[in-house]
């Protein structure tokens, strides 16, 4: 089965060769950055975290929405999904792996994360953040394959996988709850310290995942044989349009909420996202362009006419995707961070180097979604 | 290797049992110390005039568990003092504390810091410039409750039972930075990279640290096991620094706390800093 | 079996790669050579002992090494007490390079020779090596 992913044709290969080339060269850059320090990036002592826990949490989103194909499907025996199911479970697999690459990448003495497991600290939110994402590992990874493998043989998956299948929906669901207790119980960080922090990660989990679901779905038509229908895609859809208005208005609250109190502490982080502090204006152009295409999506999405037209629904995606990736990834991240707890600003700006080594994460995950959605075209084709 | 770590074990062991016996250490405890020396300090204004302690700590006799470790800084008197770096000095060159080229790598355990920032919740506009302006002291405050232990995933920051210092295990730190995104003072530094090239004079006796561990103060805890005062107090000529024992009721730390107002950083946090500062 | 000849070609390239440094010795003519070791103490009277058997250090000083770490910087416990109670300070830096002033005679030639590379001069300073102007 798994020998699939190395038959290809043309386009196949040079797709992953490209990808090949961007890991060797931020895999030079890595190992720069190992022997140098991360000196090499553009953390300092008053944002000690950027460019790769943005992307780490952002990711455990993705992995996290999974769950939006799985539950109808499984739960709810909602057929439309079949084809599909797999490709979000594959999805998740990739983007798990891509956290892990994150954290790695971002940790001081990487060789040292066995540290972890030897000496179990539960009172650690990461502790509990490497406990799932490695147990939803190991369960899409689990499920994923074993149902393939059913499909494969046209027989019906063993019945044992029911319950894992089962158990892996509130799991999806803690992975993303866990990554938002990582920051919002810091009482350093009044920015974080948010209880709506873990039910907002969850709607911009459900936004941006199956927006990029949709997204892979149509490239796969577009490029293969391999074809959704249209009404998962709109399922989808809609899936997308109500968790991006839960976005919408959670972030809303966020900022009535900062706004209305007037409380410096909390407030100076947004005047920071929005306007800038003084002449500290980094974040500000990004901001922006993410309220911009929140509107954008919005608009896209809500509008039937335009969400039923597929090409609009791509643009729309796009909007989301891009729109989340920029607000809960830096945005998030960085602004915890200014003002400092010291109430001054050190801004942060990410480093090439820092830049070549997240595109190595990314055409990691990348390679293996590509490999793995290869593997279940492979298996489907046989069955046409 | 079964037979040798066996053995290995077996000595060890009985080894180990020898040593609870070891006798306690000795520690500047209250009783010899004279009230007149703190008696000179009986306001907080300016006009305060501390003189540097003259007890030997080693001499002050046996130490009562348990310990709480705390320290007072008279920042009425260190004010006056603005170019003074003395305890900074002391420390960072006692600890082999790298000084790095560029500000973003900056590694330190104790600094100065602008009072309207180290306090800016009891800022005040028409308060006085002068103060506002005025340089604080700052190092780790060693909570009572510290968020930054909370959140290690390895415990390779941990608060001491005995004595509450919150100690650093650089042999274990993976180097997440987790702590420095909790630590609600900024008094957590990465080693963004190698320290040793950019440390002016090694200190043989301690030693340094590599890339991508996360450093603080201890309090001197290396100090202090040998019965001496941290590095800091014992550089400050004009006795701004006070360390002691919170639980002890006779201590020159309880004493200043019973005598002077002092303000901590960030009370209502609830991390129960035991870093005190007179203004 | 399919492509027996491949996967057999592949197990001999295999194998001769992971040899490769037991015949790359062989073939120098450095094997079977050991490393020649100066065990340099102190010759002040009474000194001349170690904290354990020489027998036991020399396969277990590593985890010695470890126990008195976690017991220095994580339990405040700072000394050893050998079996026939003499009192020494755990501490790798003074204790053992104490008597042991020649790390590179002693430590480095078994360390090299079994290539093992401990990191505790990363932190850690060898006193000597600054006395001679060494960072």
């Amino acid at each position: 089965m798994i020998e699939n992913a190395l038959k290809g044709g043309k386009r196949y290969w040079s797709w992953i060769a490209f990808l090949l080339v961007i890991i060797a060269v931020g895999g030079l850059y890595w190992l720069r950055q190992f022997n140098e320090g991360l000196t090499i990036t553009g953390l300092n002592r008053d944002v000690s975290w950027g460019l790769y826990i943005a992307q780490f949490t952002f990711m455990v989103g993705v992995a996290a929405s999974a769950v939006m194909v799985v539950l109808p499907y499984y739960l709810h025996n909602y057929k439309a999904f079949g084809k599909i199911t797999i490709l979000g479970e594959f999805v998740a697999v990739g983007a798990c792996i891509m956290c892990m690459g994150f954290i790695f990448v971002d940790m001081g003495q990487p060789f040292r994360i066995t540290n972890v497991f030897l000496h179990p600290s539960p009172n650690s939110m990461m502790f509990w953040d490497t406990v799932v994402l490695m147990g939803y590992l190991v369960l899409n990874v689990l499920i994923s394959f074993v149902t393939l493998h059913s499909e494969k043989k046209s027989i019906a998956p063993p019945k044992w996988i029911r319950p894992i299948i089962i158990l892996s929906i509130p799991w999806a669901v803690s992975i993303h709850t866990v990554t938002a207790f990582l920051y919002a119980g810091l009482v350093a960080r009044p920015f974080w310290m948010t209880a709506v922090m873990a039910p907002r990660f969850l709607a911009t989990a459900f936004s941006a995942g199956p927006a990029l679901l949709i997204l892979l779905a149509l490239i796969l038509r577009k490029n293969t044989k391999f074809d959704t229908g249209k009404e998962p895609i709109q399922k989808l859809a809609i899936i997308v349009t109500y968790a991006m208005i839960m976005n919408v208005f959670l972030l809303l609250m966020e900022i009535f909420t900062a706004v209305y109190s007037g409380i410096p502490e909390h407030l100076d982080h947004f005047k920071y996202l929005y306007f800038g502090l003084g002449e500290n204006t980094a974040l500000v152009p990004w901001m922006w362009t993410s309220a911009v295409l929140a509107v954008i999506a919005l608009v896209l999405l809500i509008v039937p006419q335009f969400r039923k037209n597929e090409t609009l629904l791509i643009w729309g995606c796009i909007a989301v995707f891009i729109s989340i990736w920029i607000d809960k990834g830096m945005g998030m991240i960085v602004t915890g961070y200014i003002p400092n707890p010291l109430h001054t600003v050190t801004e942060y700006v990410p480093t090439f180097p820092e830049v070549m080594i997240t595109l190595m994460v990314w055409a990691l995950g990348g390679l293996i979604i590509t490999g793995l959605y290869k593997v279940a075209l492979s298996v489907r084709k046989q069955l046409v | 290797m079964g037979v040798d770590r066996r053995k290995f074990v077996k000595i060890a062991g009985a080894a180990a049992l020898g040593l609870t016996a070891a006798p306690p250490i000795k520690l500047f405890s209250s009783e010899t110390e004279e009230k007149a020396d703190t008696s000179l300090c009986n306001t907080a204004t300016d006009s305060c005039v501390c003189k540097p302690p003259e007890v030997d700590p080693v001499e002050q006799g046996l130490k009562k568990d348990p310990t709480r470790w705390a320290m007072v800084v008279n920042l009425g008197e260190c004010r006056k003092h603005e170019d003074c770096k003395d305890c900074i000095l002391a420390c960072h060159e006692t600890h082999n504390v790298p000084d790095f080229p560029k500000k973003k790598d900056e590694v330190k355990w104790i600094w100065k810091e602008q009072f309207s920032h180290a306090f800016h919740e009891v800022e005040n506009e028409f308060g006085d410039e002068e103060l506002n302006h005025s340089p604080a002291l700052l190092l780790c405050n060693h909570c009572d409750n510290p968020p930054c232990v909370k959140v290690c995933p390895t415990q390779a920051t941990w608060k001491r039972e005995q004595d509450g210092i919150v100690m650093m295990d650089w042999h274990r730190c993976i180097g997440c930075r987790y702590c420095l995104a909790a630590c609600p003072y900024g008094s957590r530094s990465f080693n963004y990279r190698d320290p040793r090239p950019h440390i002016k004079e090694i200190n043989t006796d301690f030693p340094t640290r590599m890339r991508g561990v996360v450093e603080k103060c201890t309090f001197c805890d290396e100090r202090l096991a040998e019965g001496k005062l941290p590095a800091c107090v014992d550089a400050c000529k004009y006795g701004c620094l006070t360390f002691g024992d919170l639980e002890d009721a006779d201590s020159k730390v309880r004493e200043l706390l019973h005598s002077h107002f002092t303000i901590r950083r960030k009370p209502g946090l609830g991390t129960q800093p035991e870093v005190f500062y007179i203004v | 079996m399919f492509d027996g000849g491949k996967i057999i070609t592949g197990l001999i390239i295999f194998l001769i790669i992971i040899t490769f440094p037991v015949w790359y010795n062989a073939v120098n003519g450095q094997a079977g050579e050991r490393p020649e070791i100066e065990i340099a103490t102190k010759d002040t009277p009474g000194k001349n002992e170690c904290v354990l058997p020489a027998d036991v250090m020399r396969t277990d000083h590593m985890d010695l090494v470890m126990q008195w770490r976690d017991e220095v910087v994580r339990h405040d416990d700072r000394t050893f007490k050998t079996e026939n109670g003499r009192e020494f300070t755990k501490s790798l830096t003074h204790t053992c390079l104490d008597c042991h002033s020649n790390k590179d005679a002693f430590c480095d030639q078994c360390h090299n020779y079994v290539g093992v590379d401990p990191y505790c001069w990363d932190c850690h300073i060898v006193p000597q090596d600054f006395e001679k102007g060494v960072k």
